[in-house]
């Protein structure tokens, strides 16, 4: 019987592939179902096992069995590692996706899986926190805070219980890594859990699941219950969240695990120190967890000679959007935006101009073109008045309308804000009603009352529209400084970049004349 | 009309699972029992584990999963996030909404469909994206539109 490989990650899933599945399975092969490599230009994606090893094919449709059993199909690829999409990534983290059955024990063995573990188990935890710091590994989340030093913190402070939490709270556009390896390889999370409990004596671990992604709170529940056996003593449970995207902040996710509001804590104390129940908690991206099993299996030279700067080791990329070939791209840090949208990306999907590029989600900047040199690397982005994040890229064509990109980052900031602080809270909702003055190119009149005498701080005059994109950037400066935590203090991000490198969509001009005094 | 005793007995099968910081936990556990968190549960669950009322109205009013009326037959989430937008998201919504018959962030009011927003589900390459019933459907186009609104309907 011929064996077939195809995935069942839920993008291979929304374009098709169970029919497609189905279809083969109903000509005799025996259908295998994997994660996805992450190219959706090409899923769904068979591949079909000869003598030559996994023949890759895609799109297919379910119209197309003959044709690639036959070994005929113009989609033919060929070994998916030839595809010009693999050709260059450096896959640590994703080694596994797309080629094994993600539940399957026999074949995450098989493929090197509990190797760190083992070797973890035979160390002292002084000596794996002493390894994920040598690796360089720094937190894939967002800040980029290096995850050995976290460690470290843990270990050192003694208490009765302490916990592993993972943050699988992936809220952001353009972001799906968290996804696809938990759908695709979710033992590989599990083994770096596992391995983070070792290292700083925690017995429990979380993983907090955003409702939002099914299929993954399915795979990890069905393969947390599959290995119990093997990470005992050690264990671990799926809690979901409930669609709110502030949850994504750690502090805020601690306290939706404990049965709260997801509002954000003030720092300090550390959750390294006072985290879920008061106790010292390891609070790692699933990225940053995923990456340690391959740190402690292979050494943590072998991860921290790939990198660049002080950005040691690989980046799983998401590129996503308005783009031809859209998807998980993991390579070592240092490559340039401009590589990974015009040639991995190829471009966008619309075949117009490229515009801008959004990079780490909807708190990320919007960059344009000219700044394609960019090289992937924390420190180099933050120069740019940018971040990395969860490593997303959102391409636009020059069809976007920039001032309406930086309104809808005000409204989502509006929309998702715990309500601790007032600058994220109000100024949000201020943000929106200026935009839509500046856009509308209507300033801001002189109210009846601002024109009474007694009121003495108001404006008595129409504000100019220089005025108002000035007031907007007095805005963005008290979200930045005056909110807790990145919802509002990184709303600024897109709204300045957007102002900053496409005033030409904010329109100009004043429409109105200045109010006589 | 609230069947506050299945409710009791759904909150105190729960209760024999010994979850800590069980409300989101016991919140879902409800939704997916009931399809909606009745606000005739507050008292019982505030009893259950040991919190005020107002704790609990606040945990349900705070997150946007938590329904506290029944859903529509059919839900169609459709996401509404930069990267479906830059795929032409707002247009499809447009005429999601036409096609539906009702306006994004409603149910109809016949209780036959609703439109959702969500914010990203990670399929972001491939959008505009929806789930349709908790089926993901990508790359919605005009006929993908009329696909899924012939499909609620049934
Ligand atoms: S910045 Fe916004 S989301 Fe963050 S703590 Fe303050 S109010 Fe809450
Ligand atoms: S932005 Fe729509 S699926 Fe991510």
């Amino acid at each position: 019987m011929t064996r077939v490989f195809i995935s069942k990650d839920m993008a291979s899933l929304a374009l098709g592939a169970d029919a497609v599945a189905q279809a083969f399975a109903e000509a005799g092969c025996e259908v295998v179902r994997t994660g996805s490599y992450g190219l959706f230009a090409i899923e769904p994606l068979v591949e079909v096992e000869t003598d030559e090893g996994r023949v890759a094919y895609g799109p297919v449709g379910p119209d197309d069995v003959a044709a690639v059993l036959g070994g005929s199909h113009g989609a033919r690829i060929g070994a998916i590692g030839d595809h010009p999409f693999f050709a260059r990534q450096q896959r640590f983290t994703f080694a596994r996706c797309g080629v094994t059955d993600p539940l399957s024990l026999a074949d995450y063995t098989a493929h090197g899986g509990w190797k760190g573990l083992e070797a973890a188990i035979g160390l002292s935890p002084q000596d794996v926190v002493d390894a994920v710091k040598a690796s360089g590994l720094r937190g894939r989340g967002g800040a980029g805070f290096p995850t050995g030093i976290k460690w470290q913190t843990v270990l050192d402070t003694p208490a009765d219980e302490k916990f592993i939490v993972c943050n699988a709270d992936e809220g952001d556009s353009g972001t799906f890594a968290d996804r696809m390896l938990m759908e695709g390889d979710p033992y590989c999370l599990i083994e770096g859990m596992a391995i983070a409990g070792h290292a700083v004596g925690a017995g429990h671990g979380y993983i907090y699941i955003r409702s939002e992604y099914p299929f993954a709170i399915e795979a990890m529940r069905e393969a947390i219950a599959r290995s119990a056996g093997k990470i005992a003593p050690f264990t671990l449970e799926v809690r979901v969240g409930a669609g709110a995207y502030v949850c994504g902040e750690e502090t805020a996710l601690l306290d939706s695990i404990e049965g709260k509001r997801g509002q954000v804590r003030a720092k300090p104390p550390l959750p390294a120190i006072e985290g879920l129940w008061g106790k010292p908690t390891v609070i790692n991206n699933v990225l940053s967890l995923a990456a340690v099993p391959f740190i402690l299996a292979e050494g943590a030279q072998a991860y921290a000679d790939v990198g660049f700067g002080r950005s040691r080791g690989t980046m799983p990329i998401q590129i996503a959007g308005n783009v031809r070939n859209g998807g998980l791209y993991e390579v070592g840090f240092g490559v340039t935006l401009g590589e990974l949208v015009n040639e991995i990306g190829g471009g966008t999907a619309s075949g117009r101009p490229v515009r801008a590029v959004q990079v780490g989600g909807p708190l990320g900047a919007y960059f344009p073109p000219s700044m394609f040199h960019l090289p992937f690397d924390y420190e180099a982005f933050a120069q740019a008045g940018g971040l990395i994040g969860h490593a997303g890229i959102t391409v636009f064509d020059d069809s976007v309308d920039m001032a309406h990109m930086a309104r809808f980052a005000m409204e989502f900031c509006a929309v998702e804000s715990c309500g601790k602080c007032t600058p994220c809270r109000i100024g949000s909702t201020r943000g929106v009603e200026l935009i839509d003055r500046i856009v509308a190119k209507a300033p801001r009149a002189a109210g009846a009352l601002e024109t009474m005498p007694q009121i003495r701080n108001a404006s008595r005059s129409a504000r100019s529209h220089d005025q108002e994109v000035e007031l907007l950037r007095d805005l963005c400066d008290t979200m930045k400084h005056g909110s807790l935590c990145a919802l509002g203090g990184f709303t600024p991000y897109p709204v300045l970049s957007a102002l900053d490198h496409f005033p030409e969509d904010f329109g100009g001009g004043n429409a109105l004349p200045e109010a006589a005094e | 009309m609230t069947d506050i005793a299945g409710i009791q007995t759904a909150i105190d099968r729960f209760m024999q699972s010994d979850t800590r910081g069980a409300l989101l936990p016991l919140l879902h556990a409800l939704q997916e029992e009931f399809g909606h968190v009745d606000p005739a549960a507050v008292p019982p669950i505030a009893d259950a584990l040991n919190l005020s009322r107002a704790e609990v109205h606040g945990v349900i009013s705070f997150y946007h999963d938590f329904r506290t009326e029944a859903p529509a037959r059919h839900v169609v989430k459709l996401c509404r996030a930069e990267s479906c937008q830059s795929r032409g998201g707002a247009a499809i919504e447009a005429q999601l909404s036409h096609q539906l018959g009702v306006a994004m962030g409603h149910a109809r009011k016949d209780g036959q469909v609703a439109l959702e927003p969500v914010y990203c589900l990670g399929l972001c390459a491939i959008g505009p994206n929806a789930l349709v019933d908790d089926r993901p459907v990508a790359r919605i186009d005009s006929a993908r539109v009329v696909a899924i609104a012939s499909e609620v309907e049934a």
